[in-house]
């Protein structure tokens, strides 16, 4: 896995809260073997008109935000269906985090699998981030992981809490199988004394 | 000595399947269940090839095909080449991996949700997970079941365990009794009015009160399976008779000698007095009245009869323009009753509400009468055995006769990847789980209630309290 410590990038502002996984990738995409392009089709049905031109008044499509890896969206991001396709998905287009004020569960699990930070800021840090960005698309933002801190130009550091396990893991691209196979002799052990097979 | 602490239901199942917990780190839980089906386990398999490792337990993983398959005509061949390469993969992928599979012509098929109780296969005390977030349906049972991720199947397909941490428990207490046209799914839709999308988050809901122990097991599934849609990753309920009734006989029961240890542990599973949980809430279910949706999350619902409620009424900022976003996208009028508003489909199916006792509901509404000719009716039973059981009572002839379509079993137009979806614009009133925008077909909109408003709804064609049925 991809390790993940600091870097700086322009912000896409999507402000809509509880963006569900359908939403990221519809179900009709999810027809894959492999991981493979899901990119394409992030956000599909807010991206694309029906003839499948771009529409440029969605926030994705604008100039202004092109090549950006920070998405800023509404609270209660990922909820819904547990398909990883959504990480896959956004990872694809280019995004390494998310900003929001809280995830739904399954969508953090699987984002970091991806090396995708969720961030999870403070109501109050989230609004001024959303001013600022209103005032200027252009502001470029830091996240450092390792201080657990998102740098704002002109403003105080605003930070954010990750669980240490998972903040491991994401600074040291740990893969999460390789962790559970050093417990082999463990889950041996748990199968014989409760008569698992 | 001290008496032993007292312990939630979740506790139990929880601590009973740690095998092993570093500091700081989450805990390797044991998997005792896994269900795998055709979208989300390819890439799982995929990446086990990959890294040279086989299926640790094949005996603990059943997979079938539910979501991308067609509920048509079973004798016309597959028309749809990324269906039909996911459903070779996922056939493939069970044969190599040794794991039990109930392929398009196996009699045991069906939504993943729906097959896994019926066969006997989920039991009280057990962890089941499968990269599907209704997952949560098992909790019925007193098992802690949720939604994983296709990394995570790769994971519980390798080892047999999973990295979890801890969640919450949240006890969602029921109280009262219901009145005439209250379903199980009308419970569920005003409990996610009140609590909204994300109200579980990080927790696991325990339902508890009277009025739980008195639902039959087809009804506590409904409400479990939508816990989900609260942010709660599992919805569980207390084992009692009604579940080991339910469980009796099934094909992979235990039987026996084996049955009678299997019941004398179960029973000691149900929460204990004086057991502390994270959260509480109480909601009383006297006064209520069949539920519907109105919006794009299945938060947002209101009483069949109530207004569309209007975004400058909403304080919240954020609130008020996810509302306006909704009602935007659903064209719907704020202030407007939805009662009487014509709808294009009505779908009855899906893991809330394809089981037999959801499809008699139905039927019970339809016998006799005629759908509006104007509305295209789906039924569409959770599983091959439902479509029997189904059947054998004469419930497809009342569907068929009332103008309706009765189809295989399948996820069908939850989920519109198989073929069955809405046109653009289209109004359903669908007895499914999600009204996200989109689910059930681009530009689709959806009001999610119960089978019994569903079908009163498809006899007027239009959004209908069945109690006003005449
Ligand atoms: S019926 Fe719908 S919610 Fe249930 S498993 Fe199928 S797609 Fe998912």
């Amino acid at each position: 896995m991809e390790k993940f410590t600091r870097f700086s990038s322009r912000v896409v502002p999507l402000l809509v809260d509880n963006i569900d996984t359908d939403q990221i990738i519809p179900a009709r995409f999810l027809k894959v073997t492999d991981k493979q392009g899901l990119g394409d089709n992030l956000f599909a049905d807010w991206r694309f008109n029906a003839d499948g031109t771009p529409r440029p008044d969605f926030v994705l499509n604008m100039p202004a935000h092109r090549g950006a890896q920070i998405l800023l969206a509404g609270d209660n991001f990922g909820c819904g269906s547990s398909r990883e396709h959504a990480p896959w998905a956004l990872a694809g287009f280019g995004f390494r985090v998310v900003i929001s004020t809280s995830f739904a569960d399954i969508f953090s699990n699987n984002a970091m699998k991806n090396s995708i930070l969720p961030l999870a800021l403070a109501a109050g840090d989230h609004a001024r981030l959303a001013a600022l960005l209103g005032a200027d698309p252009r502001t470029e933002l830091t996240v450092d992981l390792p201080s657990q801190a998102l740098l704002v130009p002109g403003g105080a550091a605003m930070r954010f809490p990750i669980d240490g396990f998972a903040k491991t893991c994401l600074l040291n691209g740990v893969d999460e199988l390789g962790y559970l196979f050093r417990f082999t002799e463990e889950i041996e052990a748990f199968e014989r004394t409760t008569s698992r097979s | 000595m001290n008496a032993p602490k007292p312990k939630t239901l979740f506790e139990k199942v929880w601590e009973s399947h740690v095998v092993h917990q570093e500091p700081e780190a989450p805990a390797v839980l044991y998997i005792d269940l896994h269900l795998v089906h055709e979208v989300t386990s390819p890439q799982a398999f995929a990446g086990l090839r990959s890294r040279g490792l086989t299926v640790r337990r094949p005996g603990r993983t059943v997979a079938t095909v539910d979501h991308s398959i067609p509920t048509g005509d079973p004798s016309l061949p597959l028309t749809d080449p990324l269906a039909s390469k996911q459903i070779a993969q996922m056939e493939e992928n069970a044969r190599r991996g040794g794991i039990r599979f109930f392929g398009m012509s196996s009699a045991g098929r069906g939504i993943v949700h729906v097959i896994g109780p019926e066969l006997g296969l989920t039991h009280p005390g057990m962890t089941v997970v499968c990269g599907d977030s209704h997952t949560s349906t098992h909790g019925a049972f007193g098992a802690l079941a949720f939604g994983i991720g296709t990394s995570e199947v790769e994971h519980v397909l390798a080892t047999q365990c999973l990295l979890q941490r801890r969640p919450g428990v949240f006890e969602i207490r029921i109280e009262g009794k219901r009145g005439p046209g209250v379903t199980a799914k009308d419970i569920v839709l005003a409990l996610l009015a009140r609590i909204g999308v994300g109200g579980g988050t990080g927790h696991v809901f325990e339902y508890t009160g009277p009025a739980v122990g008195a639902l039959s097991m087809e009804e506590r599934m409904t409400i479990c399976n939508m816990s989900i849609e609260g942010g709660a990753r599992a919805g569980m309920m207390a084992p009692d008779d009604t579940t080991f009734e339910y469980i009796a006989g099934r094909e992979f029961s235990p039987r026996g000698e084996e049955w009678d240890r299997a019941v004398a542990g179960w029973r000691a599973l149900p929460t204990d007095d004086g057991a502390v949980f994270d959260r509480s809430l109480t909601l009383d279910i006297s006064d209520l009245s069949p539920m519907i949706t109105f919006g794009t999350n299945p938060g947002m619902g209101l009483a069949v009869g109530g207004p569309v409620p209007r975004p400058e009424d909403v304080k919240d900022p954020s609130q008020r323009s996810a509302l306006r976003k909704a009602l935007e996208y659903m064209n719907l009028t704020p202030g407007e009753p939805l009662l009487g508003r014509p709808v294009n489909v009505v779908f009855i199916g899906s893991c809330t509400n394809g089981r037999l006792s959801d499809l008699r509901l139905a039927a019970s509404v339809l016998r006799g009468r005629k759908v509006d000719p104007a509305v295209r009716v789906l039924v569409v039973p959770g599983s091959q055995a439902v479509k029997r059981q189904a059947e054998a009572e004469g419930l497809d002839r009342v569907f068929t006769s009332a103008g309706a379509e009765w189809r295989e079993a399948g996820c069908s137009m939850c989920i519109a990847m198989n073929g069955d979806q809405l046109s653009p614009g289209q109004y359903a009133v669908s007895t499914s789980n999600r009204n996200f925008e989109g689910r059930q077909g681009k530009g689709g909109r959806t009001f999610l209630a119960s089978p019994l408003t569903a079908a009163a709804s498809a006899v007027t064609g239009k959004i209908t309290d069945v109690r006003t049925l005449s």
